[in-house]
């Protein structure tokens, strides 16, 4: 028995560290390698520029305030890329009521004197809940048309414009069937402001 | 809703359609078989050998010899990681520059990642080095999964054996799953993940100004590497705290469609090969289909409670029916690239596998929504479960519905041939109860004591409760996900460790449910293994109780519903039911 135990120990050793080194470092570094030279844009981020300024990522969030920007969800997070947590507001949360009736009221205030007719009823789920991530980079189409009418009103362009610019800035479900279409918002005010600039 | 039950209704069949070539893999590999990439790896899995000093084919390990190669090798492991994780000071690939944390929560993950379960109290990105992400954790990611797939192949060993006591060996079956099924399978989807947006690198953190004149750091890593095997070995731990809610680790509808594939398609394969195995494909999927229509329920109950939207929602006056251009529902903790339909099924596939890796945030589901993963952690991960853990899980109720059914018909119950006497199940039962044993109790002591109390975030109510359950339940049937307010660390001033100190009691609780849970009920499988090794096997009669018909996997359901809630259905109760009962707020 004290043998087999001896042996084993010995083998155990062994193999921990060569585990270690195949798995641990071998294998992430290869892959790490392998994808900054075959797909350097994702595997650094999936970064966005303007005029050779890096703006963003297209696949995480930003906050956007003021009425000249399409704005995103709220977030637990402020949109942090680098302390991320959820909000974790239970179900039967009067704290989340509270924050809901906020989130509604402001919206509304914020959207219905440019689209008259906006009702609390015609407000999306995503426009007033925080999302998972805190960064998420999407938001619904119906938020979307819904801010549209705001956003061209500031920045006097044809509603026809901003609608175009939205669908332009939409990714449709992957493969046609998976996940739900999505708006970028980051993308979408990019394309805003370079056809109608903030002076 | 029609759409996402679509969506649904394609993930089930590419699954399904999975089942059979994968299942036949893995069997060609625990037969040590020839397969298509053994002129690839067969020269490394020989220099492997050499390397360790064992000869595997002459040296057929009995049960207590392959549980004790298993335990060494175990122990050491935990000593390294331990190790890794107290010396981040020192390591290279650390670009934020970040020291280690406390000594209580290094226990806690340690004792998280050793056994395949990934409950993270801390942060990725807001604690860890690169290295030891990638040398410490990534690695007990394929490790841990493999030695859940080596004690599976060595019950099966012990179930078929009609002569001798060998339950072939311990290094032998590590070695070829982790060369011929975890580390392929991962280099290909972690390079598919990087296409398809999941980063990949050793930057540091980026400053960026954004476009409307503000400052976001976005985190970076080799993200990956991990993902990918967090999710094929069913283990669950997030680069990021938000794990794969965030885009840098699930960027799309596609890529959660292939993570949700990588949770499922070894646990649902692995009930093929068990059928090959034993010599009768009918036998692996009439398990198959137990796990099947327990799965199933739970995802429609799901997404049926998500979809209705919330309590507070409703209060609040939001409408949360969907419409053209929303998802409706309740959206609260979910991203909008997943919708209520991928997050529920995501949520239902992380539950019943004991992956726990999370798109959506658990503590936010309604009320009904939120008793499913409790339901399914309630079965002890034996709907599926985590690769290899589940099947031998499961193997363990097949062996008490043998016995149960064998009682009710008046029989000497026997299973494929094999009389399951006394000893078989006692030892049946011990697995099987040990792990409910050990979530009632800490959870209970968690709960009534002010040590306990400390960690929790939505307070005294059923929200409150179910933190505390769950926290328990995750850790000890080694799922990982979490009503993630409940904590045993407290970070002052994230990024860094700078004044973060774990909460002793809830990190050392966890600790030692988390090692007893996974360890003792494997000892309890290899040592049915080896009752069952080298018993003679008489005809199948008229008599004989069939395993492999649908009166079984009736009995089966049964089994696994009565067990999981005769002891847990009043904690549950508790907790998300009341919250689902009631529009009450708290």
């Amino acid at each position: 028995m004290t043998q087999g135990l001896r042996r084993d120990l010995r083998t155990a050793a062994i193999a921990i560290l060569a585990m270690t080194v195949v798995l641990g470092l071998i294998y992430p570094l290869a892959i790490t390698g392998i994808s900054q030279v075959v797909f350097p844009g994702p595997a650094n981020g999936s970064k966005v520029s303007v005029d050779g300024k890096v703006v963003g990522s297209h696949l995480i969030g930003q906050e956007f305030k003021g009425k000249a920007w399409f704005h995103s969800r709220p977030s637990a997070t402020e949109y942090s890329g680098n302390v991320t947590f959820f909000g974790n507001a239970g179900p039967n949360s009067a704290e989340l009521r509270e924050e809901i009736r906020e989130e509604l009221a402001a919206y509304l205030r914020l959207n219905k004197p440019y689209d008259h007719s906006l009702t609390r009823k015609r407000v999306p789920v995503d426009a007033v809940t925080q999302s998972a991530s805190g960064v998420d980079p999407d938001i619904s189409e119906a938020n979307a048309l819904i801010q549209a009418h705001r956003v061209a009103a500031v920045r006097h362009l044809p509603l026809s414009k901003v609608e175009e610019l939205i669908s332009h800035n939409t990714d449709s479900r992957s493969l046609g069937v998976l996940g739900e279409p999505g708006v970028n918002v980051l993308e979408l005010n990019i394309a805003i402001d370079r056809e109608a600039p903030l002076k | 809703m029609v759409q996402g039950y679509v969506q649904i209704a394609i993930f089930v069949v590419v699954l399904v359609a999975l089942v059979k070539p994968l299942g036949i893999y893995l069997a060609r590999v625990l037969n040590n078989e020839r397969v298509f990439l053994t002129p690839v790896f067969g020269p490394i899995e020989r220099g492997a050998y050499r390397l360790l000093r064992v000869k595997p084919e002459a040296e057929g390990q009995d049960w207590k010899q392959y549980a004790r190669s298993l335990v060494i090798f175990s122990l050491l492991f935990w000593i390294l990681l331990y190790l890794i994780l107290r010396t981040q000071g020192i390591q290279p690939f650390n670009p934020e520059g970040f020291h280690s944390g406390p000594w209580d929560l290094s226990f806690n993950t340690t004792s998280s990642f050793i056994t395949n379960t990934n409950w993270q109290y801390y942060g990725g990105e807001t604690t860890l080095t690169y290295f030891a992400q990638m040398a410490g954790l990534a690695v007990q990611n394929f490790v841990s999964a493999a030695v859940g797939i080596a004690v599976l192949a060595a019950l099966i060993r012990g179930i078929v054996s009609r002569s001798g006591k060998s339950l072939g060996n311990f290094w032998h079956d590590l070695v070829r799953i982790l060369l011929y099924v975890l580390l392929p399978i991962s280099i290909v989807g972690a390079l598919f993940l990087v296409s398809q947006g999941v980063i990949q690198n050793l930057s540091h953190a980026t400053v960026i100004h954004t476009l409307s004149g503000g400052t976001q750091i976005l985190a970076q890593g080799p993200v990956a590497s991990q993902e990918v095997i967090k999710e094929l070995g069913t283990n669950g731990g997030g680069f990021f705290n938000v794990n794969s809610s965030y885009p840098f680790e699930n960027p799309s509808g596609l890529t959660n469609f292939v993570e949700m594939l990588l949770i499922l398609v070894i646990p649902a394969a692995l009930t093929y090969t068990y059928g090959r195995m034993v010599g009768s494909q009918r036998q692996g999927w009439a398990i198959f289909s137990a796990m099947f229509v327990l799965f199933i329920i739970g995802v429609v109950v799901v997404y049926i409670a998500e979809q209705h939207g919330s309590p507070a929602q409703h209060a609040a006056g939001l409408h949360t029916a969907a419409f053209d251009g929303s998802t409706g529902g309740n959206m609260e903790g979910k991203d909008q690239r997943f919708g209520i339909a991928n997050t529920s099924l995501w949520t239902a596939i992380t539950t019943v596998t004991s992956c726990g890796a999370v798109n959506g945030a658990f503590e936010s589901l309604t009320g009904i929504g939120g008793a499913v993963p409790f339901a399914n952690l309630g079965f002890s991960e034996v709907v599926f479960g985590g690769v290899g853990a589940g099947l031998y899980g499961m193997l363990l109720y097949v062996l008490l519905a043998v016995f149960i059914g064998g009682l009710m018909v008046g029989r000497t119950p026997e299973y494929l041939g094999k009389k399951i006497g006394a000893r078989e199940i006692k030892l049946v039962s011990l697995g099987v109860l040990f792990t409910p044993l050990a979530v009632l109790l800490s959870a209970g002591a968690a709960s009534a004591t002010e040590l306990g109390k400390r960690s929790l975030y939505a307070g005294i109510n059923p929200t409150g409760f179910s933190e505390n359950l769950y926290a328990y339940m995750s850790q000890a049937n080694n799922n990982g996900s979490a009503w993630a307010g409940y904590t045993g660390f407290i970070q002052p001033h994230p990024p860094g460790n700078v004044g973060a100190f774990g909460i002793t009691f809830a990190d050392l609780l966890g600790g030692f449910v988390l090692i007893t849970a996974r360890f003792a009920p494997i000892l309890f499988v290899l040592a049915v293994a080896g009752a069952l090794a080298g018993k003679r096997v008489s005809p199948a009669g008229l008599g004989t109780m069939r395993t492999d018909n649908p009166t079984f996997v009736f009995l089966l359901i049964g089994i696994v519903i009565l067990v999981g809630a005769l002891t847990f259905f009043p904690a549950i109760l508790l907790g998300p039911i009341s919250n689902g009962l009631t529009g009450r707020l708290f």
